[in-house]
């Protein structure tokens, strides 16, 4: 029989605060997303060259929305591999 | 009625310099002569591409802006097909942002991160010796 003690540690702490996620793009006041700058598009990555999901970044629908578009743009224009192993 | 895209032409490294400018004042020719105006055309240069495109994996970026009736940019790209030296071409229209973006970028205020980062002042000094 486990003791109550025990119990209270299988289940997540709903204590860990995690910080605030905001959209980067919202915050800094940007309003085009330049295709032709693969450097900054890079840092929506990841190791695989595949676009990072709103949920980890934080990003507003509406300018993930433009973000893929540039980023895909920017494969188009092979300034950004399509598929890759250790981008960064 | 008059609408603002840019285009990025891609040609093959082979061609030298004097073979890029031929070609693109063919197309900006091809261009001014529907009413279009120029904003910007610029060379980018040689670069490395991220994947081979055509059996190369190098090739010579050019970028140009301008505004032109909506038709003329099929006529356009019809041309970059018909040219071998085009390896891949991106027209995009641009919205008002995106006229800004550019506005503000040829006055130098943004650019790509690699030039927004400034380059850390070397000081350099000289030992005189004695």
């Amino acid at each position: 029989m486990a003791a109550k003690t025990d119990i209270k540690y299988l289940t997540a702490s709903k204590l860990i605060q995690h910080r605030k996620k905001y959209c980067f793009f919202k915050k800094s006041g940007i309003k085009y997303i330049d295709y032709k700058d693969p450097e900054f598009l890079k840092t929506f990555l990841n190791e695989q060259g595949k676009i990072l999901p709103r949920r980890l970044t934080g990003t507003s629908l509406k300018y993930q929305r433009k973000l893929s578009q540039a980023i895909k743009r920017s494969r188009q224009l092979a300034l950004l591999p399509y598929v890759t192993d250790l981008m960064k | 009625m008059l609408k603002h895209y840019e285009t990025v032409i891609i040609f093959s490294p082979i061609l030298g310099e004097e073979d890029v400018k031929k070609s693109v004042s063919r197309y900006i020719k091809l261009l001014t002569d529907q009413g279009a105006t120029i904003t910007e055309e610029r060379n980018w240069g040689l670069k490395q591409l991220a994947y081979p495109i055509k059996g190369k994996s190098n090739g010579i970026y050019y970028i140009t802006e301008y505004a032109a009736p909506t038709a003329s940019v099929l006529k356009l790209e019809t041309e970059f097909r018909r040219d071998e030296n085009v390896i891949r071409f991106l027209t995009t229209s641009l919205d008002k942002f995106g006229i800004e973006y550019n506005d503000r970028r040829r006055a130098g205020l943004t650019g790509t991160s690699k030039k927004r980062k400034e380059p850390k002042q070397e000081v350099i000094t000289v030992k005189e010796e004695a």
